[in-house]
This record gives C-alpha cells, structure tokens and sequence, in this order.
C-alpha cells in the first residue's frame, strides 16, 4: 500500500523537476545565445526613464494585509469543509442526511458569520477603508 | 484507487517484457513511464502554451479586424516558436538593486506550480499520470505556487511597477482562490470525492449527466469558478497585476529575455490548467456518451482528444472574454470577489448540501426522466 501511495506521487515530483529542468535548460541556452553588454544605464529599476527614487521596499498600503488576513480565515475554513464535503454523499446515503446536513450548515453559518462581520466593518470595502484613514489624517494634525 | 498509467500500460505484454528486461523492478520501471509520459505532457501543454499566445493574438486580431501575425509559416502559425527564439536571444538583465536570489527563484516558482497541476490532470481514463484521491484539492493547493512566484517576481526587482504589480497579483490571487475553492467545494460534495477520476466516472453519459446539470445551484457554481479561475490566472478583464496601461507590464516589469518568457509560458499553461479543471469538475470531463470498454487502446486517444477539444473550446472562451470586456478597477475588484462571488459560492455550497438531503442525492435529470 505505501509503495502504491509513493508510487501515485512520484509524478509530481518528476514534473516539478521537469519545470526546474526546463528554467535553467532555457536560461543556460539564453547565456549561450544572448549578448552580454551591462551598462550601469541598463541594471537601473525602470521608472519610466527617471533616476528610480529611494527603493521599492518600503512601508505599503495596509490594505492588502487586511486582505491576506480575510483569506486565511476563510482558506483554513474551506480546507476543513473538504473532508466533510467528502464523505457527505456517503452519510446521506446511509441515512444520516439530516445529521450531517445540520453540521455541516452550523459550520458554514460560522463562515457567514465571519464575511458578515468583514463586510460590517468595512473590510470588504477598498474604498471606504481609504476614505476613513483620508479623514484620519485629516484630523489628527488639528488634534495637536 | 489509484488507476495510474502505470497499471493501465502493465495489461499490455510488450510494457511486461520491457518490466523483465529491467529485472522486474517496478520502481525503476515505473520512473521510466512517468518521466515518459511527464515529458511527452509537458511538451503538449508548451505547445499548447505556445500556440495560446498565437491564438491569442490571431483571435484579438480578428475581433479587432487586423490580420495578426502572418509572416512565419503559413498564416503566422510558427509565430510562437519566432518569439521564442526571440526571447533566447535576448541580453538577460536584472536591475542592480534586485534581491538577485528570489529575481531568480520567481519565474522558477511560478513554471513549477504549473507543472506539478499537470501531474493529476485527467486526459483521459488510463492517462491520468496519477489519480490522486485528493485530487483537486492538491490542484487547489500546488497551483498557489503561481501566485507566490508572481509576488516574489514583483517584491525581488525592486520597482515601484513591479512592487505595485506583485502586491496587486498577491491580493487578487489569494482572494478569487475562496470562491472557486467554494465552488470546488460543492462539487466534491456532489461527487462524494476528491479525485479526479471518481468526480468524472459520476458524469458518465449524455451531457445531461454532467455536473454543470446537476442542479441550479451547481450551474451557477459553474460561473463563479469560471470568473474566478479568469481572475486567479491574472487574465482580462482581471489583469490587474500586468495591466499595461497603469503599471507597465507590472509583476514583470524588469524580466527580460527567457525569464519573461517563463512567465508567460506559465500563464498560458495555467489558462490550459484552469479549462481542463473546469472540464473535469463541470462539464464531463473525458466521458464519450457511450460505453466502452476501458482496455481498448484507440479509446484513450479518443478520450484524450475530446478532453483536450473541450479544454481548447473553454481556452477560446477565455480569449474571447479578454478582448471583449474592459478591466476593472482595484476596488471593483476587491467587491466582485468578496461581496458578490463568494457569498453566491457559499450559498451554492449550501444550495447543493440541501439538494443532495432533500432528493436523496439526485440530479436534475434523473428527477425529470427517472432513474436513481
């Protein structure tokens, strides 16, 4: 049984070797093929044919972490219905529709619950987010 | 349950002879038929990959009315390979603030999560490299790689463009992912399984047996994976993360050469991904509408090609969709994903559970022409 089960997931690994293969099979052809002429011009970061100012890697709109943060709620949450998703048609089958039928709701509702509250607050919303931190840093000057 | 390829391509006695010749060594064997057959799946979908972005360019040129390519071979057809040599031949430069580590890993990424969906992808009964039992959860998972090989792209070049594009991809990807994994979710319930073999062998027969007819709730489930899986391949109208008129070229902004090229060989094979899933899940995957038995040879090949045929079908359509609506916004976005599909994806999967309790596990068809 465990060859078997070892046997069903070499494909994976072989296809993840066969992507890393080709990338540096492509790249090692590219620097055979392709000039090679740095200039200090070329390796700027492109900012639309300006000197780039300061770095890319600075502090960044939070917004997107409020996104990750709704995602991993809501991921964790799917991942934990698909075994149930499973094995629901075989518990109906067997009688016990109603039973899992009822579990299963509860547990969605709890999901509902969450984008309910998102959605309450204003997390959903790109814009309003950007409208309420606008006003903050609106009155908070005059506050001092 | 793990009807491999392995085991289907055994039934035949020259694959046992050449199991004999290698000393009855099953594993060695079994590596040889995988990367075979790994090599020969790559190849199709790069070809594939490649003759999508001549598609793409012919089908917008024809709806457009302009010609498209049509220099390298007749009507353009070898367009793909041109640009491909193109690309090779192209001075590979990276921008001297980059993180030159992850500048490199990105692309990388982003080809391997493609490639690793194409290991339980169901061209047919017995060419199904491997029938994972959890099948398309695995798709689900693996194919995240893409979005963080397009985040790491946009984060490692250190450009503003890049930046912004990378944020944007990682935000949209990782969004859309809860309304086409809800979807998924209520096809697995339907179906009783995860793997990819199980969830076809339940649409066996007309196409009224197919899961996009089970029942209105998974018709529209349909949709909402269908816009989802537009958006998590970063495909117009959701082509946010690249759009060229506000971010350049965004995640991709400082790829030049063959590293660019990776990354547009790895959006194409994921469009090809996406239908094929789509095929899988709703709209019968391989199944002929007629019986026949599994060990006949030239059946595979027919299997593979309606397969492959539906998955290209499904490919047009999204060609079509990118050249006919026009991008959204950022915050247009953001609502349609979670104020529109996911509460539709979360009240089909309750739609479904419900249907599945309340007519005993029967669809739409068998309620109206009988059977059980």
């Amino acid at each position: 049984m465990t060859s078997l089960q070892i046997d069903g997931l070499m494909p994976i690994v072989i296809f993840m070797l066969a992507a890393v293969v080709m990338f540096w099979g492509g790249h090692f052809l590219s620097v055979l093929l392709s000039p090679r002429k740095p200039n200090s011009r070329k390796s700027t970061p492109y900012e639309c044919g300006e000197e780039p100012v300061g770095t890319a890697w600075s502090a960044f709109n939070v917004r997107f972490y409020v996104v990750g943060l709704i995602f991993i709620i809501f991921d964790v949450e799917s991942v934990l219905m698909f075994p149930v998703a499973s094995i629901f048609n075989e518990l109906n089958n067997a009688g016990e529709g109603v039973y899992i039928l009822l579990v299963f709701l509860s547990f969605i509702s709890v999901l509902l619950e969450g984008i309910a509250y998102c959605w309450k607050k204003g997390d959903l919303d790109w814009v309003k987010s950007f409208q309420i931190s606008s006003q903050d840093a609106v009155t908070k000057p005059e506050a001092k | 349950m793990n009807s491999t390829i392995v085991s289907f391509l055994l039934k035949y006695e020259i694959c046992q002879h050449l199991l004999e010749l290698m000393g009855g060594n099953g594993t060695l064997f079994s590596i040889l038929i995988y990367t075979t057959a790994a090599l020969a799946i790559v190849g199709l979908c790069a070809t594939i990959g490649g003759l999508g972005t001549y598609a793409e360019r012919k089908i917008s040129a024809d709806i457009q009315m302009r010609m498209g390519p049509n220099r390298v071979g007749p009507y353009g057809i070898l367009q793909f390979l041109a640009d491909g040599v193109k690309m090779m031949s192209k001075e590979d430069i990276a921008p001297n603030t980059a993180d030159r580590f992850l500048f490199y890993l990105a692309p990388m990424l982003a080809l391997t999560g493609v490639f690793a969906t194409l290991a339980v992808f169901p061209f047919s009964e017995a060419f199904t490299l491997t029938d994972l039992n959890v099948g398309v959860f695995y798709l689900v998972a693996i194919s995240s790689l893409v979005g963080v090989g397009v985040f790491l792209g946009g984060y490692a070049s250190n450009s503003k463009w890049s930046m912004l594009g990378g944020m944007r991809g990682a935000s949209q990807i990782i969004s859309y992912e809860i309304p086409v994994t809800l979807s998924i979710l209520a096809i697995t319930l339907l179906a009783g399984g995860m793997s990819f073999g199980g969830i076809i062998s339940k649409q066996q027969g007309l196409p009224i047996n197919w899961f996009l007819f089970h029942n209105p709730f998974a018709f529209i489930a349909f949709f909402v994976y269908f816009v989802g899986a537009l958006a998590e391949t970063n495909r117009a109208p959701f082509d946010l993360p690249e759009a060229e008129s506000e971010l350049v070229s965004g995640y991709h902004t400082e790829y030049t050469g063959m590293r660019f090229g990776f990354f547009a060989l790895a959006e194409y094979i994921e469009v090809f991904v996406v239908s094929g899933v789509c095929v899988a899940l709703f709209l019968g995957g391989y199944n002929l509408p007629f019986h026949f038995e599994v060990d006949f040879f030239p059946i595979q090949l027919v299997q593979a090609t309606i397969f492959i045929t539906k998955c290209l079908l499904l490919y047009y359509v999204v060609i079509w969709v990118r050249w006919t609506f026009p991008r959204l916004r950022v915050d247009q976005l953001m609502a349609i994903c979670w104020k529109y599909l996911t509460p539709i994806a979360i009240f089909n999967l309750v739609g479904c559970a419900v249907w599945m309790v309340v007519f005993n596990g029967r669809s739409l068809a068998q309620l109206i022409f009988g059977g059980h």
